[in-house]
């Protein structure tokens, strides 16, 4: 399961998707929209995504993460669109079969996606709004 | 040729628009296509960085365009 969605992300859904016989861990990564940057209060965030890219690069990802670590499944969806507070933006599902490898592997997907994976978003403040990373 | 670029993030607030077309030469390559970007629109140079996809893939510098491919504009990414 890699996909990108404007829903809200089911994450039963995407564990569920990942549950393999020979699993002995389940490691899952929540990136949610917390509610403030640098101690300014953040009201929204937009995401927006280079669909077909971004599922092919999220796809890459994961196999790369195959290539290293005795995965059995691999689940990434990230979410676009407009999100509140608290919203999951991205939600990784790993298993392995033992658990420090659905640790490394699920950290070195969520690493490896803020680097490569063309999704941007933009924080929403009370006065104003900006592109994060963007500019120096 | 004539290309087409879709745009996304900053870049289409700073261009106003989310796709773009351009004239280029025959043989142009990914570094012209950037450098005439940032002349038409200075606000790019300030960018952390600007790098071209094609077809779904991060492009090399010195790799040509063709009027099939699926170019795209691609700020500073910040997914997560």
């Amino acid at each position: 399961m890699v996909t990108i969605t404007e829903a809200p992300i089911n994450t039963q859904e995407v564990i569920a998707a990942v549950q393999a016989d020979g699993a002995g861990a389940i490691n899952v990564f929540i990136g949610t929209v917390r509610n403030q940057t640098q101690a300014k209060p953040v009201v929204q965030l937009d995401f927006e995504a280079y669909d077909s890219m971004a599922v092919k690069k999220m796809q890459e990802i994961a196999d790369q993460a195959k290539a290293k670590w005795p995965i059995q499944k691999v689940a990434v969806v990230h979410r676009k669109g407009p999100l509140q507070i608290g919203d999951a933006a991205v939600v990784i599902a790993v298993s392995t079969p033992h658990r420090k490898a659905s640790f490394e592997a699920c950290e070195f997907i969520i690493d490896t996606l803020k680097q490569v994976v063309p999704i941007w978003k933009k924080e929403i403040f009370e006065d104003g709004a900006v592109w994060v990373a963007a500019h120096p | 040729m004539q290309v087409k670029i879709a745009l996304f993030g900053i870049t289409k607030e700073i261009i106003g628009s989310s796709k773009l077309k351009y004239e280029l030469g025959e043989n142009a390559d990914v570094n012209n296509l950037l450098e005439r970007l940032k002349a038409d629109y200075p606000a790019l140079q300030n960018l952390n960085s600007l790098l071209i996809a094609i077809n779904d893939e991060y492009a090399q510098a010195e790799q040509v365009l063709s009027e099939q491919d699926e170019i795209a504009l691609i700020p500073p990414v910040c997914g997560g």
